[in-house]
C-alpha cells in the first residue's frame, strides 16, 4: 500500500516536473520574479550578519576593574573569586600594578618621566571579557562592582555597544518586514500562476471528479507545482546572494588594498541556504494551496 | 440494488426534471431508460452517481442513501460506478492509453496492474492497436468505445450509459449494444438511456419510460 502511494506521488511529481519543463519561459519568468523578491531580505540578512561578525570580532565587550591602591592580596583574591563565579564572564585577566607600569613604559613616548616617578601610581586591575548575552545586564554588573569597597573604578564603554546592538535590532526588524513583503509577493505570484493552470486544466479536473477523484488527488499536482517553483525560486535567491557577495568582495579587495588591509565578507552559510530553500518551497506550496482551495470548488461537474 | 423512493428534482428556475420517481433495479439487471429529450433521462442517471442531487426523496445503492451522501464520500461512490457520458468527456491532451488509465490512477492501482487492466479494457472494445494514438484521431464510434473502455476499466458493479448510440449508424449502434449485453452477462448492473426505439424492438430487458419527469407505468 505504501509502495503504491509512493509510486503515485512519484508519478505526479514527475508529471509536474515535465509540465514545468514544457513551458520553460513562463516557468522561468515566475521563478525569477519570486527569486528576486526573496533575494532582497536574504542579501540584507547576510550583510547584517557580516556587520555583527565584524563587531563581535573586534569588540567583545570588555570591562576594566581598577582596585584601590591600598588593596591587599586577600582583597584581590576575594574579588577574583567573585568574578570567577560569574557566568557572564568568559575571560578574566589580572594585571598587577607592576605589569601595568611596564606596559606604560613600553608604550609611552616619555619613558623618562615615567621612570622618574617616585612610586608606581597605577592600581592593580582586572580586565574581564563578557559574553554577548551579558549586554543586557551590563549596567547592573557595573553597579554591583562599583559597590565593593576594594574597587575604586569600573570602566566600560557601554554607549557604543548599546548603540550598536540597537542598530542590529533595527536591521533585524527591517529584514523581518521585507521578508514578509517578499513572502506576500511570492504567494501572490504563485496564486495567480495556479489560477491560470486550473483554468487550462478545467476539463481534466471536471472529468477526474466525475470518475471518483478525491479533492486531495486533484490538488496534488498543483501543490507539487507550487512547491517545485518555490524551491527553484529559493535556489535563484541563493545564487543572487552568492553573486552579490562575490562582486562586493572583489571591490572590497581593491578598496582595502589602499589601507593594506584584507577582509572578505562571509556569504550565506549552507545551513541558512538550506533553510532558505525550505522556506521558499513552503511559500510556493502555500500560495498554490490557497489558490487551489479558492478555485477548485468552482469546478463542479454537470 | 438501486432504489428510488419519491425522488423529485426541481431546478432553481422552477423547471421540474424528475417528478416523484419510484423504481428499483436489481443487482445484475439490465435496464433501458427511454423518453424524449428533456424527459429527465440524464438527470435520473446522473442522480445515481450523485452528479445531480435530488430536491427530495431517497436514492439508495446497496442500502446506502445517495441523496444524503457527504461530499467527501461521493468520490468513493463514483468509483463503484462506470459512466459512459453523452458528450464522452475525453481528455484530448493525452493518449488513449492515458485516458483509460485515469480511473485507475484515481483508485490508487499500482502501475503494472493498471497497465494490464487498461489493455484488457482496450481489447474488449477493440481499440488495443490504438493505445498510443491521441483521441482526436478517432472516429465518433471509436470515441464512444474509448469512453466505454474508461467506464469499465476499474470493473465497476454498476454501468451507466447516457445515450451511448446517439450519433452512430444502426450497425455501429447494435455493436455497442452487444458490448453492454456482454458486460451484463458477467454480472454488471447496466442502465442505458436511449431515445432510439428501434434498438429496443427485440430486447428482453426491462424498459422504463420517462415523460416530463414522471415514470410511465
Amino acid at each position: 500500500m505504501i509502495r503504491v502511494w509512493l509510486a503515485q506521488h512519484w508519478f505526479v511529481f514527475m508529471a509536474t516536473f515535465k509540465r514545468l519543463l514544457a513551458t520553460p519561459i513562463t516557468s522561468l519568468l515566475s521563478v525569477i520574479i519570486m527569486g528576486v523578491a526573496l533575494s532582497v531580505p536574504v542579501s540584507i540578512y547576510v550583510l547584517v550578519e557580516n556587520l555583527q561578525a565584524i563587531a563581535n570580532e573586534r569588540n567583545s565587550p570588555q570591562m576594566s576593574i581598577f582596585l584601590r591602591n591600598d588593596a591587599k592580596q586577600a582583597d584581590v583574591d576575594r574579588i577574583r573569586q567573585d568574578l570567577e563565579q560569574n557566568p557572564q564572564i568568559i575571560e578574566l585577566e589580572f594585571v598587577t600594578k607592576d605589569v601595568a607600569l611596564q606596559q606604560l613604559l613600553e608604550k609611552s613616548e616619555l619613558p623618562d618621566i615615567a621612570m622618574n616617578l617616585p612610586r608606581n601610581p597605577l592600581p592593580d586591575a582586572f580586565v574581564i571579557t563578557l559574553n554577548e548575552n551579558a549586554l543586557e545586564n551590563l549596567k547592573q554588573l557595573q553597579e554591583d562592582l562599583k559597590g565593593k569597597p576594594e574597587i575604586k573604578y569600573v570602566q566600560f564603554d557601554s554607549a557604543w555597544i548599546e548603540r550598536f546592538s540597537a542598530l542590529l535590532e533595527l536591521g533585524h526588524s527591517i529584514i523581518l518586514m521585507i521578508t514578509m513583503i517578499s513572502s506576500i509577493a511570492i504567494i501572490a505570484v504563485m496564486f495567480n500562476t495556479i489560477r491560470l493552470q486550473i483554468a487550462t486544466k478545467h476539463d481534466e479536473i471536471e472529468i477526474s471528479k466525475l470518475i471518483g477523484a478525491t479533492d486531495s488527488f486533484i490538488r496534488r499536482p498543483f501543490l507539487y507545482f507550487g512547491a517545485l517553483q518555490g524551491l527553484a525560486a529559493g535556489a535563484i535567491a541563493w545564487l543572487i546572494v552568492l553573486l552579490l557577495i562575490h562582486l562586493i568582495n572583489e571591490q572590497l579587495i581593491v578598496f582595502l588594498r589602499f589601507y593594506e588591509m584584507e577582509f572578505l565578507l562571509g556569504s550565506l552559510s549552507t545551513e541558512n541556504g538550506l533553510s532558505l530553500l525550505f522556506f521558499s518551497t513552503w511559500l510556493g506550496w502555500l500560495g498554490a494551496r490557497l489558490s487551489v482551495s479558492n478555485h477548485l470548488w468552482r469546478i463542479e461537474p454537470q | 440494488m438501486i432504489t428510488f423512493k419519491n425522488v423529485s428534482k426541481r431546478y432553481p428556475n422552477g423547471y421540474i426534471a424528475l417528478n416523484n420517481i419510484n423504481l428499483s433495479i436489481n443487482v445484475g439487471e439490465m435496464v433501458f431508460l427511454t423518453g424524449h429529450s428533456g424527459a429527465g433521462k440524464s438527470t435520473l442517471l446522473k442522480s445515481i452517481a450523485a452528479i445531480e442531487r435530488p430536491t427530495s426523496g431517497i436514492i439508495t445503492i446497496s442500502g446506502q442513501n445517495i441523496a444524503q451522501l457527504k461530499s467527501s464520500a461521493i468520490p468513493f461512490l463514483r468509483r463503484k460506478i462506470g459512466i459512459v457520458f453523452q458528450d464522452h468527456k475525453l481528455l484530448f491532451d493525452r493518449s488513449i492509453f492515458d485516458n483509460i488509465l485515469l480511473p485507475l490512477q484515481i483508485s490508487n492501482f499500482d502501475t503494472q496492474t493498471a497497465a494490464s487492466r487498461v489493455r484488457a479494457a482496450l481489447d474488449k472494445v477493440g481499440l488495443l492497436k490504438k493505445e498510443k494514438a491521441m483521441p482526436i484521431t478517432l472516429s465518433g464510434g471509436e470515441r464512444q468505445r474509448l469512453c466505454i473502455a474508461r467506464a469499465i476499466v476499474h470493473r465497476p458493479a454498476i454501468l451507466i450509459a447516457d445515450e451511448p448510440t446517439g450519433n452512430l449508424d444502426i450497425a455501429y449502434a447494435r455493436d455497442i449494444m452487444a458490448m453492454f449485453t456482454s458486460f451484463n452477462q458477467v454480472g454488471v448492473t447496466v442502465i442505458i438511456s436511449t431515445h432510439d426505439a428501434s434498438l429496443l424492438e427485440n430486447t428482453q430487458h426491462r424498459i422504463l419510460s420517462l415523460a416530463q419527469g414522471s415514470l410511465l407505468a
